[in-house]
């Protein structure tokens, strides 16, 4: 049985917000009977793009999570509903909105947080994958037609091949905790939810500061090596994919036959160690 | 002779047959049959032959001889010349040459006439269809916009949808370049900005202007009010009112001042199209009436204008440069790209869209590396990754010269190149060693300018130095906020200097992001809109090397030789006078020219008819824009808008336009011509769009085109202006016409599937890469009309548009100008911003630099407020307490020491004027900077207009009216001292505050 599955890439979304304002031109303003009632003009983000600033200046970086209703396979808020929210055998997950009509306690059995009230109708409203235009024979949503950078992709597939894209393109769940079974995966999520040790290596030549380009940097996790990277052209270095708030790390810097330096790092969120001056 | 007499009876025999048969078939040609009851003679001038219609009730009637009193009389000279002018298929060319040479004559009033005329031309469109049936009641549409041409579905005379455009099977297929092992083609569709997929929540804005209006407390003939422009309200009127009003003021100006007394300007940009467009269908309004044009600043190049004009020349560019097989050359030989004060993720280049977002994705795939420049960590450099550098805004130019200095004292630089392609290094080299100076331009040395590290700066040069590097200088070569600082025309003169020392023109050394120089067609004949479309205005549009001789159409020409330069309207008007200087692209020295205001013999301005409401918004120091328009200077005022928002409520009379969606026009993806000659290579594919009206004008709005053609009869000039009775659609077919695109696709398919993708050129036909002939010393191959042949010292097409033909350190131009121009001397030299750290009173009190770049969610103010869907957009407006706040971008530590956290509204401001905005924290800008957008549509003051505290986020109101250097008319907005706190709720607005004029 081929299902719809959603697959955004992280790094590849940079906030255009194209498939934010393409789901408002399907919705505002447009009923689409049996699918969903309008969206209203403002407030509803059924696509929910996310911001995450990592690090300090001038070492940054940025990534967006877009968000939209991840058709859970064990979704809570059907179970909340009453039978006013239906999955389809192709997997989207649809409102009922004469049924759900006025069940406002539905905004709040998603923890993804992808249902919104709407206030003048009454109903609860979410993203429906657009299932009106894919029943017509779209190939995708508005949202992943409009997208510029390939970030969202939307793929009707069985199982098996399901798997094979999840392990060739190592996909995740956003929250798998939740075990709410979503369809929607994600690729390269820590950029949003995993942590960076960064920071810049400085030595003195002919009395002047220079970048310490080619320093061996390795990262300790209790005296074991995780990882260990090459300082570039301007002495920086970047430990990426660690856990928030993951405690202690030592860092170890070799630069050329300079003495080895040693830093204790506590890790809390994202950090720029500055200028290290070897 | 006889038997021209017989096609000629006979088709005026036929003539009111055929009308009444269209009728029976059209019902919009019956409708129109039914608008007049007139009698129009039609004639040979010697009445050796003639027939007459009535129009009456919807049917024509026709009998041979002469009418004792025609409402119209077409005359035609020569039997000939009526045979030739009736056909079916006229030649459009023979028919303007008969007009002006009286060959055919129309006389009676212009309403008739013109009516007449209309209603002929109709006949000819009958039964074309638009549109392609989706079923279900569905039509798609075509149409085009500032971020791309889109599909448009429309049910019941509403639009459900706008959305980029999937081509099918038949269209072309795109390019494939083959780089380092790799094979890179694009997708087979269009992409879209953001702005553009809120179009539809912008037609169907609550803001939108639905009928002529007319300001309460406004009587043309008695008291006007002027001090009450942005106070008062409005009340609707009839368009018979408004246009009543409008005509009888603009013959008053004419009768009781003389000429000059009418000014009309615009935005920046306009609603997409050819016909539509402010230098189409505006310009040949104004030209035929006579008026005194608002003179735009190159507000999104000004330094590489007056500045990197004097190195390279590339004077019709604005400074800016060929871009041709860029990309192809990028991908398969640089090794590193620098981006200085480059987004092209966040404003698509201009008119670009995503186009340039997959390249650049191909750049990352390459493992090209990326160093970004930029006071900003902006939307390219968080998507691409790379170093990001963040100077101080407006010191750039010290960075330039630290570059040079490492350049110079490690060899670091193509020394065979700079004598063979270059003049004037050894002078340059003086000033950076500190041999004039005493001061040795060293990576120390900048870092105290910039706040940039003097170990990143050394080591940017040695990569840059080492590595065949790419220069990204703003999202389109000659952009960047780094050109609207004070030191705007420093920076650009840099950018040409450092790539003269590297060997531009070389594989893999080149300037671009990737933006430009897609592998497409460009000797495929499609103008832009600079090229004037269908205003025949030779001299100030690129309508003379491009349009004029395609499109057979009469000349317009202003007969008012006065000009108000646009960032000086304010004191145009308050003290009566101003001087600037002329935006002259086809010569470098067209910008020493000086414009002295009032001009000679010709009356000082006494009415503003303006288009839009975005002076407001986009000039700077625009609290001075509310004082012009409050002065009784100015007598009467129109605005010609599509929203009521902005200056258009400082307005006396409002014309509601409406948008391109609701009328006729024709265009290409991202093609302006002109200035960016070529532009559409920003694209993946050529595409040509037939803009469908499709629904009708909302309420009582009118196109622009039509607004003009109703004044213009009442002013006794629709003749000219219509070249009789011309409607949008009739000039789109000539547009059309006139272009090779009428040689690969009929009208009438064009005009039902509404785009056409031109096919790429294969491999062997594409252009060379730009500058690769000037690298190798040969005479220019790239297909560029520019430089003028008059402009070359060696011939023509042999070397640039310098005096010496090479790039030139120590610029010829500027000695000839003024060699002791402190601010623009012959050589670049380091010069401190002159609003910035460097003026120590002013930065104590005022302690942040303000950058106010052009924004990424709407297209100026295009797309911005209106109660459209970009409010939701996180990074663009925010709600707070029921309002849709815009926002500033402040460094987490400065927040800090002043309480202030996210999302807090804050007041900033300076001696110019005050500004509400929602704050954001952020580690993307350096401490002591901040970032916020140009571009408000929103102007919302709290108390009296131009004097209070503003709320809608009009941050221009801050930024400085100083000229970028004197010898300019150039802005310098990304120049901006000001103070942030916290909000305090209630604060009243202070209606004291300071007003620099």
């Amino acid at each position: 049985m081929k299902k719809w599955h959603m697959i955004i890439d992280v790094a590849k979304c940079e906030d255009c917000n194209n498939c934010f304002l393409a789901c408002k031109d399907e919705h505002i303003g447009n009923e689409w009977p049996g699918y969903t009632l309008e969206q209203p003009l403002h407030g509803h983000r059924w696509i929910n793009i996310m911001r995450r600033e990592r690090g300090q200046f001038p070492l940054i970086d940025v990534a967006y999570r877009p968000t939209p209703c991840m058709n859970c396979d064990q979704a809570p808020c059907i179970e909340a509903s009453q039978g006013s929210i239906l999955k389809r055998p192709d997997g989207i997950v649809l409102i009922d909105y004469q049924k759900a009509k006025g069940k406002k306690d539905l905004v709040k059995a998603c923890p993804y947080g992808a249902i919104w009230w709407n206030e003048e109708n009454q109903t609860p409203q979410k993203c429906t994958s657009c299932a009106h235009l894919l029943d017509e024979g779209w190939q995708q949503p508005r949202c992943v037609q409009a997208c510029p950078t390939g970030c969202l992709k939307m793929i009707l597939v069985d199982q098996e091949e399901l798997d094979k894209i999840i392990k060739d393109e190592n996909l995740e769940l956003l929250h798998p905790e939740f075990n709410t079974k979503p369809n929607v995966y994600y690729k390269n999520l820590y950029r949003y939810d995993k942590c960076f040790i960064g920071g810049s290596l400085a030595y003195e030549e002919k009395g002047r500061s220079e970048c310490a380009s080619g320093a061996q940097v390795s990262l300790y996790k209790e005296k074991t090596k995780i990882a260990e990277v090459q300082t570039d052209a301007f002495g920086d270095f970047k430990f990426d994919r660690l856990e928030e708030k993951s405690g202690a790390y030592t860092i170890v810097i070799q630069f050329k036959t300079y003495n080895k330096i040693t830093l204790n790092v506590n890790l809390d969120q994202s950090i720029n160690l500055g200028v290290i001056q070897i | 002779m006889v038997f021209d007499k017989f096609v000629v009876s006979s088709t005026l025999y036929g003539l009111d047959k055929i009308m009444n048969t269209a009728a029976k078939f059209y019902p919009e040609f019956a409708q129109r049959l039914k608008e007049k009851n007139i009698v129009v003679q039609i004639r040979l001038r010697d009445k050796s032959l003639g027939r007459f219609f009535t129009f009456h009730k919807g049917r024509v009637s026709s009998k041979k001889g002469f009418h004792a009193a025609p409402d119209v009389e077409m005359i035609f000279d020569t039997l000939e010349r009526a045979k030739k002018t009736l056909r079916l298929k006229r030649n459009m060319l023979d028919f303007v040459s008969a007009g002006k040479t009286y060959q055919i004559q129309v006389t009676g009033q212009d309403e008739d006439a013109m009516w007449f005329g209309e209603t002929l031309n109709l006949l000819f469109m009958l039964g074309a269809k638009a549109g392609v049936d989706m079923g279900k009641g569905v039509t798609r549409y075509a149409n085009n916009t500032n971020g791309g041409p889109v599909f448009v579905y429309v049910k019941d005379g509403k639009i459900i949808r706008i959305t980029p455009i999937d081509f099918d099977n038949t269209d072309a297929d795109p390019w494939v370049i083959e780089a380092r092992g790799k094979r890179f083609s694009p997708q087979r569709r269009t992409t879209v900005s953001a702005h553009t997929l809120a179009w539809k929540s912008m037609i169907y804005s609550q803001d939108r202007l639905l009928y002529p209006m007319k300001r309460v407390d406004f009587d043309p003939q008695g008291e006007r009010n002027c001090q009450n422009r942005g106070i008062s309200g409005y009340e609707r009127i009839s368009w018979d009112e408004a246009l009543d009003i409008v005509a009888s003021e603009i013959r008053r100006m004419k009768v009781e001042y003389g000429p000059g007394a009418i000014m009309h300007g615009s935005g920046s940009h306009h609603t997409f199209g050819a016909i539509g467009y402010f230098t189409s269908a505006k310009n040949r309004f104004f030209n035929t009436l006579g008026a005194t044009p608002v003179v735009s600043n190159p507000d999104s190049w000004e330094g590489w204008h007056w500045g990197a004009v004097h190195h390279w020349g590339h004077s019709s560019k604005n400074g800016g440069c060929e871009s041709y097989s860029t990309v192809e050359d990028c991908l398969k030989h640089a090794e590193m790209v620098v981006f200085w004060s480059s987004d092209p993720e966040a404003t698509g280049g201009v008119y670009g869209a995503h186009e340039g977002t997959i390249r650049r994705q191909w750049l990352k795939e390459l493992g090209i590396k990326t160093v970004h420049i930029d006071p900003y960590y902006n939307h390219t450099a968080a998507f691409l990754g790379g170093k990001w550098l963040a100077p101080k805004p407006g010191s750039d130019n010290a960075i330039v010269l630290a570059i040079a200095y490492v350049w110079l004292t490690e060899g670091l630089y193509d020394k065979e190149y700079v004598a063979k392609n270059t003049i004037g290094l050894e002078a340059w080299q003086k000033h950076i060693l500190g041999e004039d100076d005493g001061i040795p331009k060293t990576p120390e040395w900048q870092e105290k300018e910039t706040g940039v590290p003097a170990k990143d700066l050394r080591a940017l040069a040695r990569e840059w130095g080492t590595k065949k590097t790419y220069l990204a200088a703003g999202g389109l070569t000659g952009f960047g906020g780094a050109c609207r600082t004070a030191t705007g025309a420093d920076w650009a003169r840099g950018m040409v200097c450092l790539m003269a020392m590297q060997g531009l023109g070389k594989p893999g050394v080149n300037m671009g992001g990737l933006q430009q120089g897609t592998p497409l067609d460009t000797r495929f004949f499609f103008p832009g809109y600079a090229e004037g479309g269908i205003s025949g205005d030779y001299l100030n549009t690129a309508s003379a090397v491009n349009m004029y001789q395609r499109m057979p159409h009469t000349p317009s020409i202003n007969t008012v030789a006065q000009a108000v330069p646009r960032l000086k309207i304010p004191e145009a008007i308050l003290d009566g006078k101003c001087e600037g200087f002329a935006k002259d692209p086809l010569t470098i020295e067209g910008q020493f020219k000086r414009i002295k205001y009032p001009a000679p013999g010709y009356s000082q301005v006494k009415m503003y008819y303006k288009y839009g409401g975005s002076h407001f918004g986009t000039m700077v120091d625009t609290n001075r824009y509310a004082a012009m328009y409050r002065s009784p200077n100015l007598e009467f005022v129109v605005n010609q808008s599509i929203w009521f928002e902005g200056e258009a409520k400082f307005a006396d009379i409002i014309l509601p336009a409406c948008t391109n969606f609701e009328r006729w026009d024709i265009s290409e993806f991202a093609h302006c011509g002109g200035y960016i000659l070529n532009s559409f290579n920003q694209c993946n594919h050529r595409v040509f769009i037939l803009q469908h009206k499709c629904i009708e004008p909302l309420g009582e709005s009118k196109s622009d085109y039509e607004i003009f053609s109703d004044l213009s009869k009442r002013l006794g000039i629709a003749l000219p202006f219509c070249e009789g009775g011309h409607s949008e659609l009739d000039w789109v077919k000539r547009y059309f016409e006139a272009t090779d695109l009428a040689k690969k696709i009929s009208w009438r398919k064009f005009l039902k599937k509404g785009y056409y993708v031109l096919p790429a050129p294969s491999e062997k036909r594409r252009d060379p890469v730009s500058y690769r002939w000037f690298a190798e010393g040969r005479p220019k191959d790239t297909p560029d009309i520019t430089t003028l042949p008059g402009d070359y010292s060696q011939g023509y097409g042999r070397g640039l548009q310098t005096q010496s033909g090479k790039i030139e350190f120590e610029s010829s131009s500027l000695k000839r100008f003024d060699p002791n121009d402190p601010e623009r001397p012959p050589i670049l030299k380091y010069r401190a911003s002159w609003e910035g750290p460097h003026n120590k009173d002013l930065y104590t009190k005022y302690p942040i630099q303000l950058i106010t770049p052009h924004p990424r969610y709407s297209f100026h103010t295009q797309s911005d407020g209106k109660d459209c869907t970009t409010n939701d957009i996180k990074d663009h407006r925010v709600l707070i307490d029921g309002y849709y706040y815009w926002i500033i971008r402040i460094n987490t530590q400065d927040a800090a020491e002043r309480g202030i956290n996210e999302y807090d509204l804050v007041k900033v401001y300076n001696d110019r004027g005050a500004v509400i905005c929602a704050a954001q924290l952020t580690e993307r800008v350096a401490p002591g900077c901040a970032h916020s957008y140009e571009a408000s549509a929103i102007y919302e003051p709290l108390g009296e207009p131009g004097k209070s505290v503003e709320r809608g986020g009009c941050v221009n109101t801050l930024t400085p009216s100083r000229m970028m250097i004197k010898n300019s008319h150039a802005m310098a907005g990304n120049s901006c001292l000001v103070q942030i706190e916290k909000w305090q709720e209630g604060e009243r607005c202070n209606e004291e505050m300071a007003y620099d004029n």
